[in-house]
């Protein structure tokens, strides 16, 4: 099927529908721009759903998997800047996976818009809502994520 | 002797000094003038030389300080007289009335939107209004309202009463009245900062006119929290500029206006005002007028080079003598183009004034009335061997209050002025504080009863989200044996509400949702020990800034949002078990390595404090680089200072000096570090719980610089001050400065070569007037009070002859061609003597982080943990840093870093145990495999593989195993997400926590509506 007669099969996704978007932050930096954001009432797409870890380094790539495999339409990997993470190198070891997780989420279909990695900084609040806008903007192009389970909107 | 101590003025230099006091065991008055603490650094937007944000650094300083139980706060309070003597002085303070009940406000804010009247804004540098009733910025401490009664209607005119009106807790009180209290404290520490320099006394500057305004102003703007929201701004048409001048000097430097003083910070502000700026519009063309570029600390000769290259922000050498404001009311400057010798006018269409830092008028009431004196500036007087203390006995000063200087050089004297009055009371250390009480845990019970509470936040949240909706949903949730709403979650009558839930329904996981966990957990965590729950059976759920905040105007979807953010929090509650920091016991002992001044006034220091220290010295001899100096800055003799200090420290008995003697091997972690030292031959195994690293730096040998070593009339500075400790006969002596420094090898700047370049000038000219002596520079870089030193040297006759870095000066046999780049041309001098100016280098720094694990910066000099905030910390806990191997510096802020050092390091030293992280990792031996990548994979040395003898049925086998040092452990969880046989648990994090959260994130969320009104069903 051409990608025109998919166009024309699916119906309209992006009709009301918002993603749900679950967002790995950490304690330290991404979790705090997201604080940031809100202090600075950023507004941003309601579709976000934020799992907070103390390091970007505790996220599994089985937990982005997971959170796929429950109906996630994006996972978003995030963290503090190379350089400054609260346990010295954390960030570094989350690239390193990052890597590897992207290539297999790749294998399986996956659009590439539907993982994503961003550095956040505690005072970057309005960095984090432009970010949350952005992938909800390129979700809702793309509709609801193929792995989605059965039954869930 | 009283074990308290009353620290005056609460910006970050107080609030550093009371937390490094109360955290070593001493009662602490903080007594701030203003509503809340933080002081100017509150209103910075970056700081330099990071540009991190200054509120994300300085916030969490400031929720530590109020919830310190050995800190009382006394905010919006000033102090009138010091009277007494060292241990037992007598402190009046006058509380000023606020007219509103510190103990019940909640700090909602409903009174500040209510109130009609509007003034003035100090907090955005009066570019905004405020209101009569008002908490100056968001983060403020005490988050409390404050009534500005030459505003308020009713206080002046007896009209209004809104704020009592709307307030919810009545904690409105018009009756209040200022009061004076009577503090009787050990020691003092003076912490009252400056004043900004108000530049409408330089009526050529035309203050008047509204783009032309104050760094300060200009900082307000860049910020997000500032009255743009960080969008520059004209203030006279709002329109965005396309060019900004900034005038650096405007009441510094200015001996006409009294003000003869750099103020040490504003070259680097400026720069750091511009490339944020430049970051915010890239189009904008920025120009600094500059005298001297004094980019002198750590990194900021780095810093200043990128706002060049990679802002392109424009340095110029020139101080304009006067704005001009044009008949079209756009502003010029005039200034000299020293490339070309014309005069040039240009217009701006912002000029920003680079105000200096003018003593604060507190300050020198509080010293006259106290009898402190002062010095020439009007700061509080100290010498240089004695940098924090003040004329009076057991009164000590730090921060701006004692002359200018950046953030990290006023954070290392607030922890140095800590020490010395932690040493003075250390016989009635640990006498005055309280350790809070909690009630035992009660058993926990094996089926989840979670409660969850809702909070309205005002109307922070409760106009956004349905919070009667959200509570009703959280009573359908699994597990969920109470729910309710409330107004305020975090106030004091609501703390009590959720202690008797707990009791009524025998709670066993408390959710509440309301703010970050970042600022709120441990309050909430508090209330749930003081109802005999473990603190890590709680967990919030972020419905303020994560969903109303951000979803104003989706009412509906943040409902939604709301309701999900709280069933993941249930969710994971449900899960939770109880954990507790363990207490591990810690060797009440320090070392310090390397001895020369830094490293002796440490090992002084905390031996005073009252603690056993091994004082370690590679060379024979103590006193390190101060031996091979002839003068100090003030004439005193190096000699006589080392003399003194050698003794005390020989003298006293908590101190073990080891000469000839080296470190060689560092195992363990805070508290309980052991260490091997190699001294005479012989290994010596040395136990501690601290560790100074004070090992400083070396001159750098210019070799085949200027002809260094072909002739022996061109010597080094280093060289020079000992020949002039004999005399120099000498008629004329040409010193070339920045001599492998700020050069491509070298980037930085050596900070001291200045300094002491200018201070041997004026010894020769002392000593020979008729001597000529010149001094070829690039930007002279007296900072501070140093200042005083070059306007000196000018007066006896030493000529400054500025060039160029792509034109140095050249050196053949002894004489010297410069090309002069203020005059443009070159000038020959035939001199006696050519003296290099170099900078200090890094010293045989790389064993030394070898073994602490403690990084180096590029330059090989030790990098602290945080250049704003932790200046003698390292990330290491238990290991702190001091002197020039942090990076090059004066001999009296080598000394105040030692102490500061000193203070750090008592923090530690004067616990009764070490509290370990409680959600750290743990192994599942069964799983483990033995791979080691745990190992790998932690920073702190964490997980270590161990022989385990394993019994499978018949078989018994020898295997690695790993574990986990709880005392090690921070708590990241790296290695469980590394792990490969899953063997790992990140306790709170593990992957059965998270994994309930992901799982709980869509299920199921459906709309339930009902009428508004209060809900309390138990389930």
């Amino acid at each position: 099927m051409s990608a025109e007669a998919v166009a024309a099969t699916t119906p309209a996704k992006t009709d009301g529908w918002e993603p749900k978007i679950v967002a790995f932050c950490c304690n330290w930096c991404s979790y705090g721009g997201a604080d940031s954001a809100g202090m600075g009432r950023f507004q941003q797409p309601a579709s976000t759903r934020i799992i907070r870890v103390m390091c970007s380094g505790r996220i599994d790539p089985l937990h982005v998997f997971n959170a796929f495999l429950e109906g996630a339409d994006a996972v978003l990997v995030t963290g503090c800047h190379i350089g400054d993470c609260h346990y010295v190198n954390g960030n570094d070891k989350t690239k390193i996976k990052y890597k590897y997780l992207e290539n297999v989420v790749r294998e399986l279909g996956i659009e590439k818009e539907r993982l994503q990695l961003n550095w956040i900084s505690a005072s970057e609040g309005e960095r984090f809502a432009n970010f949350i806008r952005d992938v909800t903007a390129q979700i809702k192009k793309l509709g609801p994520s193929p792995l989605k389970p059965e039954g869930v909107a | 002797m009283k074990g308290s101590v009353a620290v005056v003025g609460g910006g970050i230099a107080g609030i550093q000094a009371a937390l490094d006091l109360a955290d070593s065991g001493y009662k602490t008055y903080l007594i701030e003038s203003k509503p809340s603490i933080g002081g100017v650094m509150s209103q910075l937007d970056k700081t330099f030389p990071t540009n991190d944000c200054a509120m994300c650094i300085l916030s969490p300083k400031l929720v530590e300080t109020a919830r310190h139980p050995n800190i009382e706060l006394l905010g919006y309070s000033d102090v009138k007289s010091i009277s007494g003597k060292a241990g037992d002085f007598n402190v009046k303070v006058v509380r000023k009335a606020r007219y509103v009940d510190e103990t019940k406000c909640t700090g909602c804010g409903t009174c500040t939107e209510k109130c009609p009247s509007k003034v003035s804004d100090e907090y955005n540098a009066g570019m905004s209004k405020r209101k009569s009733i008002y908490i100056p910025f968001a983060q403020a401490i005490p988050r409390v309202a404050t009534i500005d009664a030459t505003h308020c209607l009713f206080l002046t005119k007896g009209k209004c009463g809104v704020c009592k009106k709307v307030c919810g807790p009545k904690a409105v009180d018009y009756e209040q009245k200022d009061k004076e209290i009577e503090l009787n404290v050990g020691s003092v520490v003076i912490a009252t900062g400056f004043k900004p320099f108000d530049p409408s006394i330089l009526k050529n500057y035309r203050f008047d006119h509204p783009d032309v305004i104050t760094s300060l102003q200009f900082e307000r703007l860049l910020s997000a929290s500032g009255p743009t929201q960080g969008h520059v701004t004209k203030q006279s048409d709002g329109k965005v500029p396309k060019n900004v001048a900034f005038i650096q000097c405007v009441g510094s430097r200015n001996p006409r206006i009294n003000r003869k003083h750099c103020s040490s910070v504003c070259c680097m502000y400026a720069t750091k005002e511009s490339i944020i700026a430049k970051e915010h519009d890239s189009e904008l063309d920025i120009t600094i007028f500059q005298i001297d570029v004094r980019a002198y600390g750590k990194n900021f000769e780095e810093f200043y080079n990128r706002a060049q290259k990679e802002y392109g922000i424009k340095y110029i050498n020139s101080r304009p003598p006067e704005v001009i404001v044009n008949p079209d009311n756009s502003l010029s400057l005039k200034f000299e183009d020293f490339n070309t010798g014309d005069l040039v006018a240009k217009n701006f269409d912002l000029v920003v004034l680079s105000i200096g830092l003018d003593p604060a008028d507190s300050t020198q009431a509080l010293a006259r009335s106290s009898g402190i004196a002062l010095d020439d500036f009007g700061n509080i007087a100290t010498t240089i061997e004695n940098p924090v203390e003040t004329s009076v006995a057991g009164i000590y000063v730090c921060g701006v209050a004692q002359g200018p200087k950046d953030i990290p050089d006023t954070v290392a004297q607030a922890s140095a002025a800590a020490s010395k009055a932690a040493a003075l009371l250390s016989g009635e250390r640990g006498t005055l504080i309280k350790e809070r009480a909690f009630p035992d845990e009660k058993p926990l019970s094996p089926e989840p009863r979670i409660g969850v509470f809702v909070c309205h936040c005002g109307i922070n949240i409760g106009s956004v989200v349905n919070v009667p909706n959200v509570v009703e949903y959280a009573k359908t949730l699994p597990g969920v044996a109470h729910a309710q709403e409330m107004l305020y979650a975090c106030s004091s009558d609501s703390q009590v509400t959720i202690k008797d839930a707990i009791a009524k329904n025998n709670l066993n996981r408390v959710v509440v949702a309301s703010c970050t966990p970042r600022t709120h957990e441990p309050l909430f965590q508090n209330t749930c020990r003081e109802a005999g729950l473990n603190p890590y059976l709680f967990e919030l759920a972020n419905i303020r800034e994560h969903c109303s905040w951000v979803h104003m105007k989706e009412k509906d979807k943040a409902t939604e949002k709301a309701k999900a953010i709280v069933q993941m929090a249930v969710a994971k509650s449900a899960l939770f078990q109880p954990l507790y920091k363990q207490k591990v016991s810690l060797i009440n002992k320090a070392i310090v390595l390397g001895a020369g001044v830094a490293g002796m006034t440490a090992a002084l220091d905390i031996a005073n404090n009252g603690y056993h220290v091994t004082l370690i010295e590679k060379e024979k001899e103590l006193g390190g680089m101060l031996r091979e100096m002839t003068e100090l800055y003030d004439g005193k003799r190096p000699a006589d200072v080392l003399k003194d200090l050698i003794s005390k420290v020989s003298a006293n008995k908590n101190i073990k000096i080891m000469n000839e003697a080296k470190l060689l091997k560092v195992e363990g972690y805070l508290g309980n570090f052991r260490g091997v030292v190699l001294a005479n031959g012989n290994e010596i195994t040395v136990d501690f719980g601290a560790a100074v690293v004070a090992t400083g730096a070396r001159n750098f040998e210019p070799s085949g610089l200027f002809n260094y070593g072909s002739d022996k009339r061109i010597v080094t500075q280093a060289q020079f001050e000992k020949m002039l400790g004999t005399g120099v006969n000498a008629k004329t002596i040409t010193m070339i400065q920045c001599v492998g420094a700020r050069s491509k090898e070298r980037e930085y700047c050596g900070r001291t070569c200045c300094v002491d370049a200018v201070k041997n000038a004026i010894r020769i000219k002392k000593a020979n007037s008729s001597a000529n002596v010149y001094v070829l520079y690039r930007d002279m870089r007296t900072y501070g009070v140093n200042e005083k030193m070059y306007e000196t040297a000018r007066d006896l006759g030493v000529l400054f002859i500025k060039y160029d870095a792509d034109k140095p000066p050249k050196v053949q046999d002894s004489t010297v061609v410069v090309h002069d780049s203020m005059m443009n041309e070159d000038i020959e001098i035939t001199s006696d003597l050519v003296v290099l100016s170099t900078p200090l280098v890094a010293g045989e720094n790389e064993e030394i982080n070898q073994l602490f694990k403690i990084p180096l910066d590029k330059n090989k000099f030790f990098l602290e943990a945080h250049p704003k905030l932790r200046p003698v910390d390292f990330a290491t806990d238990g290991v702190f840093l001091c002197g020039s191997a942090q990076a090059p510096k004066l001999i009296d802020e080598a000394i105040s870093q030692a102490s500061a050092a000193a203070s750090r390091a008592c923090t530690i030293l004067s616990r009764k145990f070490i509290e370990t992280e409680g959600a750290i990792s743990v192994v599942n031996e069964a799983k483990c495999i033995g791979c080691g990548t745990c190992v790998t994979v932690c920073p702190y040395n964490a997980p270590s593989l161990y022989d385990a003898t394993v019994k499978v049925e018949e078989v018994t086998y020898t295997t690695k195993k790993s574990k986990i040092n709880p005392a090690a452990c921070k708590g990241c969880g790296s290695c469980a997400a590394a792990c490969p046989a899953g063997a790992i648990t990140a306790q709170h994090f593990s992957s059965k926590e998270i994994g309930e959260a992901i799982d709980a994130f869509d299920k199921g969320v459906k709309s339930i509506f009902i009428d508004k009104g209060v809900v309390e069903v138990t389930v």
